[in-house]
């Protein structure tokens, strides 16, 4: 399969109009069922009541915030290997995405964390390289705007979110790594989910409706992007064409 | 091999010429962790147990303070081009600087850091593992800063963009240096934080250069 087809924007152009109806269609119809499904059907926890509902936002917020910075990483690869545009863009339009899915992880897990563990924050090492995840994050889009050449950015931003990608197997693992106070993994193991099918389903639904909203927000931001640099050119264009006329 | 030793000497040799940079730097050290006591009150206790973070993280942001000159001179004066089409590879040469810095800034501050310890009354079983903790962790400092200093060259607000660049990498060799000196001070033994402070040193030294390369023949082009 030739990947190169979908460098050029016009092919994303069309391709994306393909994809989108579909994933917003499936973003709203996931989300809208995992929500009813997590909020009002789903039992409550026999230890932690109804706070246990947080965890509907929480844990694929968590999932969403590694999965967006793994693809960031990916898009760094290809800007760096093929200089590819369309990387630059994508890297540029799902750093914010990620960046907010990190924090509502960080706020949730902070709200529910008052209730169960008596703080809102506490130290301990998935907690902290979360944390970290985040400041990478708000490094990256800092780094990205800080040149007045955006490929520039695009490609310093790179280095740094394949430097940053050592964070990764870290978070995934702190919990295994050091007795923490953050539970281990419940849902992803190799002995299958340790959780009851009433809880893990609509999880499960508002995981793939977490991932879908992440396609419909970067397909979105992405348009968006290449729209703005098109205005761009057609500006600098006609600022260079003036002077001669 | 010979390039990376000119350029060390060389940089040590201007740093040498301009004792100004770094006596700048070491009077930040001993001002910033001698604001401490200020902020959270002289009781010798509380310093005491304080005070092995304070040390790390003032020598930390000092650190820092160094990284920002790390490539401008060369960006100004052009001499980036010449290295970067130099013969020797840039990685090495990228390191070189690096090395540079290290012997300029982190080892001074290695050396008047048992006198800021003293200021806040580290217990005494804590020195020698300072010391080692430092001189472990602070080639890691280096190589990271080194990797935000390529990549911030040119940048507008470069000295604020550096910190946040630098300052999440560099977590991991603050906590378990911190670790190793508790670890000193409350009987234990600090081998096991000492050998992970080196691995994240070893580490840095792997992939650095390469990101300092690549970051650098961007900012030539």
């Amino acid at each position: 399969m030739n990947w190169h087809r979908f460098a050029s924007p016009s092919n994303f152009k069309r391709l994306s109009a393909r994809i989108f109806p579909w994933a917003a269609g499936g973003a709203a119809l996931c989300l809208g069922c995992g929500l009813y499904q997590a909020l009002l059907v789903s039992p409550p926890d026999y230890q932690q009541g109804q706070s246990v509902r947080i965890m509907y936002i929480h844990v694929p917020a968590a999932w969403m915030a590694m999965f967006v910075y793994a693809n960031l990483a990916l898009a760094g690869a290809a800007t760096l290997v093929w200089r590819h545009p369309l990387a630059e863009v994508a890297g540029r339009a799902m750093a914010p995405i990620g960046a907010a899915f990190t924090f509502l992880c960080l706020a949730t897990g902070s709200l529910w964390g008052k209730p169960m563990w008596g703080t809102w924050w506490e130290w301990d090492a998935r907690l902290t390289s979360v944390l970290i995840l985040f400041f990478v994050y708000l490094a990256y889009m800092a780094l990205n705007n800080a040149f007045d050449d955006a490929t520039r950015g695009a490609r310093a931003s790179a280095v740094l979110a394949l430097v940053g990608a050592v964070n990764l197997p870290i978070i995934k693992f702190s919990v295994d790594w050091w007795n923490t106070l953050h539970q281990p993994a419940s849902v992803m193991r190799l002995d299958g989910p340790a959780i009851h099918p009433s809880m893990l389903w609509p999880l499960l639904a508002m995981g793939v409706g977490y991932t879908l909203l992440f396609v419909v927000l970067a397909l979105v931001r992405i348009q968006a992007e290449l729209i703005e640099r098109r205005l761009g050119a057609l500006v600098q264009a006609r600022l260079s064409a003036e002077p001669a006329a | 091999m010979n390039a990376a030793f000119a350029l060390i000497a060389r940089d040590v040799r201007l740093a040498w010429r301009h004792p100004n940079e770094i006596a700048t730097i070491l009077a930040f050290f001993v001002i910033a962790a001698s604001l401490f006591p200020f902020g959270i009150g002289p009781e010798p206790q509380i310093l005491a147990r304080v005070a092995i973070g304070i040390v790390w993280v003032t020598a930390l942001l000092a650190c820092l303070m160094s990284l920002d000159r790390l490539f401008q001179a060369e960006v100004e004066d052009g001499s980036l081009d010449l290295l970067v089409t130099a013969p020797a590879p840039l990685e090495l040469l990228a390191l070189a600087k690096v090395v540079a810095q290290w012997i300029t800034t982190a080892l001074p501050l290695i050396v008047i850091s048992p006198i800021v310890a003293t200021m806040l009354h580290l217990p005494a079983d804590g020195y020698a593992t300072l010391l080692l903790t430092l001189v472990l962790g602070t080639p890691g400092l280096s190589l990271f800063g080194g990797i935000g200093a390529a990549l911030s060259v040119n940048a507008r607000r470069g000295g604020a963009l550096l910190a946040l660049i630098v300052l999440p990498l560099t977590v991991p060799i603050l906590i378990f240096a911190v670790a190793a000196v508790d670890a000193a001070i409350a009987g234990l033994s600090p081998r096991p934080h000492l050998f992970l402070l080196a691995g994240l040193s070893v580490f840095a030294l792997t992939i650095a250069p390469f990101a300092m390369a690549a970051s650098l023949r961007q900012a030539a082009e």
